[in-house]
């Protein structure tokens, strides 16, 4: 049977079928569906880790133990489970692991463009690149069967287009689900130098072999077309060939590390002149012209951002003696649609969201904002322009401490804001740090009972799991009181003069300070929501302090004409009736009270 | 052979356009075609701009549509159909929700709405269809049918037949929503 799949569900339905037992993963656009998909399997246990690093050492654990595991993230969150990866090379797998990085090219929902290919490169692991769902699915059932037999973790690749692509899967029975016995093996699994040095030998060992298995593997081949340019590809970009060069000659690599040096120059040796088409970085590029070979690459396509058929056809024409298919060579005929660029349309937090009314106090008292991941980060846009950095999951807190150690001066107008899921995430480490070198830093952590950007999964702070089991909800009072901070107080976000006093106060206090905000996200099924809001026109005067709030159901309906709430959008949270300053903003119903 | 198909969903957040393409899709795949989607999502928030391609075709590649080359545009905000009125073909058709969500920006007074757009895209595209979905909607008993409405006028100009798309709403609709749908689906395809 075949379905329309995700490159999402569908290694999430590989992993089902190739018998994982085992998944664990941090959400990050692109790659949260495949573990939100794999919990609704029967038989398997799923979970949502605090972080990817904590996630890839149960996945060790797990795998060590003898069952076959998925352990999923983006690809900056494999810059967090680094650590783990490195030395998890050496020690090799009992049941197969694979871990999935999904990354993405042009940056759609990403802070950077990283090209984790390279992370197979120096960990000598295998890296797999699927084009499309069916070899996404595909790569799993193979990934797994390699990680056993060269004892090795096995990255699969993901990018943006492959992860949220849409194509034809042919679903099957899923396979048994075996655990393989554990035996006591200190030489391989305990990691201490004398050992270690034993392993690096291995490594060293496993990747000879895994380039011989490299050579014969059905992942890379060859389709024989017109002889006289030859392209090198992977991924998505092997669809965009298909496309832009349909006669092309095309070695398509699905194992990408290490590379089938024979196979290459086979290829080579079989066209006039060779092309490496892959997105961002030049990692097959720089390979085989190691291997001496003559290719073009980044000289003609970028290294930066996603390709396309369009992009392909145009940067490869000047090469010349490649048939180029017409439609995507010539700039088409554009229907110009506007001179003047039309009003963008940015995300912004939702009507009603609980962390609108921390920003509009931070702006109000003109603070510098150490900033952090998540939805809060809109907090940056206008008209709020309440944000000064955003560098990393849990970076606000450390980068606060810096900012007043650099300048003391800053050390009473700075605030570290972050919210619940990214605190645990990577920020306990950095009020730690805090507290104990003593910075006076004033943290807000901005608890709504949810990772909201990512689509609302669960985190260790919510009181339940990824599979829907209850779960007791960290303490995030008591933890930071335990960390040493003694300047603790909790406060509601929809109350506006409770919030600005808090934020006075705790930033002129000289200890640490955290502000736990609370509010479940407006977007929840647990969210309050109350009679929408209106104006009243006969008490405005329209000032448009209401506007400055950046709520969605607020706007004027013609220029200059008073504001006016939409009441369908409108949650009732009562943010604007307190900053009004005419008390002309009523709830609907009680104009008269 | 079967001729192959760009169509551009384009809209805003929340107007369901992830329902339509994956009526969409089931409708193609009933009917026998390769079928490509490419969805970005973006943040959890309400209010961005949504776009999804559909590709069918005898054999789909790339996932993506070029400038120029769609052969449809189902436009369910109407500065969504302006803004994206280049991927459009020479002579594709372009089908508009007659309806205006201002973004942020004109929200908050730094951009102003182009209250013309309707005119700008009648004059540059050929085919134009302009309709108040979310009004018949309404009518059918439920406003979040619009997008329903929007599919039943695509329906009638994709080379699949009627019952191949009431089996695909079938299949994809929840039952307690069926009724409303069916009704929607037939409204739109009838204008
Ligand atoms: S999803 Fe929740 S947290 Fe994110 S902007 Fe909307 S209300 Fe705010
Ligand atoms: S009460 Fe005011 S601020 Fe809150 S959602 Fe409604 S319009 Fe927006």
């Amino acid at each position: 049977m075949k379905e329309l799949l995700s490159g999402n569900a569908a290694i999430a339905r590989g992993a089902f079928e190739a018998g994982i037992t085992v998944a664990a993963g941090y959400p990050g656009t692109p790659s949260t569906e495949i573990l939100e998909n794999f919990a609704k399997y029967p038989d398997i246990y799923a979970q949502w880790s605090p972080n990817e690093k904590v996630a890839l050492e149960v996945g060790a654990g797990a795998s060590i133990a003898g069952a076959r595991v998925l352990v999923t993230m983006k690809h900056v969150g494999v810059n967090v489970a680094a650590d783990p990866l490195f030395t998890l090379s050496y020690t090799g797998v009992n049941g197969g692991l694979i871990l999935i990085s999904a990354d993405d090219p042009g940056m759609h929902s990403s802070q950077n463009e990283q090209d984790n290919r390279f992370y197979a490169l120096m960990n000598k692991i295998p890296c797999l690149e699927p084009s499309d769902s069916q070899e996404a699915k595909d790569m799993v059932a193979q990934g797994l069967e390699i990680s056993e037999q060269f004892d090795t973790p096995v990255m699969l690749r993901l990018t943006t287009r492959v992860s949220h692509s849409q194509s034809f899967v042919e679903i099957e029975e899923p396979g048994p689900k075996n655990i393989r016995p554990y035996t006591k093996d200190p030489l391989k699994y305990v990691m201490v130098p004398a050992y270690g040095r034993l392993r690096r030998i291995f490594l060293e060992e496993r990747t000879a072999q895994l380039k011989a298995y490299s050579e014969n593997c059905p992942l890379n081949f060859i389709e024989w077309g017109d002889r006289n340019v030859g392209v090198i590809t992977s991924g998505i970009s092997y669809h965009y060939i298909k496309e832009a060069l349909p006669n092309a000659s095309v070695l398509k690599l699905g194992f990408t590390h290490p590379l089938p040096e024979n196979l290459i120059k086979e290829f080579a040796a079989g066209v006039e002149r060779l092309v490496v088409v892959e997105e961002l970085e030049p990692f097959l590029e720089l390979q085989i012209k190691a291997l001496g070979l003559t290719v073009h690459g980044k000289d003609l396509l970028p290294s930066y951002g996603e390709l396309s058929a369009s992009i392909i056809a145009r940067s490869l024409a000047p090469l010349g003696g490649i048939a180029v298919a017409e439609e995507y060579l010539a700039q088409p005929e554009v229907i110009a649609a506007s001179e003047t660029p039309l009003p963008g349309r940015p995300p912004v937090m939702c009507a009603g969201c609980p962390h609108r009314g921390v920003f509009y106090t931070l702006q109000k008292n003109k603070l510098v904002v150490s900033g952090d991941i998540g939805c809060y980060t809109l907090g940056s846009m206008s008209p709020l322009n309440a944000m000064d950095t955003c560098i990393c999951m849990g970076a606000s807190i450390g980068a606060a401490l810096g900012m007043e150690k650099a300048n003391p001066d800053m050390a009473r107008r700075t605030v570290a804001v972050i919210g619940d899921s990214t605190f645990l995430h990577s920020g306990v480490t950095g009020l730690i740090d805090v507290v104990y070198n003593g910075g006076t830093s004033t943290v807000l952590i901005l608890d709504n009972r949810t990772t909201a950007m990512t689509g609302h999964q669960e985190n260790p702070a919510t009181g339940s799991t990824l599979m829907g089991k209850p779960a007791p909800e960290v303490d995030l009072e008591a933890l930071v009181r335990a960390i040493g901070v003694k300047r603790v107080r909790t406060v509601d976000p929809l109350n506006l003069k409770e919030l600005d006093q808090a934020v006075k106060e705790e930033t002129a206090a000289m200890e640490p300070s955290v502000i736990v905000v609370r509010r479940p996200c407006a977007l929840l099924k647990k969210a309050i929501t109350s009679e929408p809001a209106e104006v009243n026109k006969e008490i405005c005067i329209n000032c448009g302090i209401c506007l400055k709030l950046g709520c969605p159901a607020i706007s004027r309906q013609e220029d200059k004409a008073p504001p006016h709430v939409t009441a369908i959008q409108c949650n009732g949270c009562g943010l604007c009736l307190q900053v009004c300053p005419k008390g002309a903003l009523v709830k609907r119903g009680e104009e008269n009270a | 052979m079967r001729k192959s198909l760009n169509i551009l969903l384009v809209g805003v957040g929340g107007q369901g356009t992830i329902l339509a393409t994956r009526v969409l899709a089931k409708a193609a795949q009933e009917a026998g075609y390769d079928i490509k989607v490419s969805e970005i999502k973006g943040m959890a928030q309400r209010g961005g701009s949504v776009v999804t391609q559909v590709r069918l075709g005898e054999k789909v590649y790339s996932p993506l549509i070029a400038e120029g080359s769609a052969d449809v545009i189902l436009a369910f905000e109407k500065m969504e159909a302006l803004r994206w009125l280049p991927y459009l073909k020479q002579d594709g058709h372009i089908i508009i929700n007659d309806q205006a969500i201002a973004p942020v920006p004109v929200l908050t007074g730094a951009a102003v709405y182009p209250e013309d757009c309707l005119e700008r895209v009648k004059q540059l595209a050929c085919h134009t269809m302009v309709v108040d979905a979310l009004n018949i909607a309404v009518d059918c008993g439920n406003p979040k049918a619009a997008n329903v409405v929007l599919m039943g006028m695509l329906a009638k100009r994709l080379p699949i037949t009627k019952e191949t798309w009431l089996k695909a709403l079938k299949a994809r609709v929840p039952e307690r929503f069926i009724d409303v749908n069916l009704k929607a689906f037939e409204q739109g395809f009838n204008l």
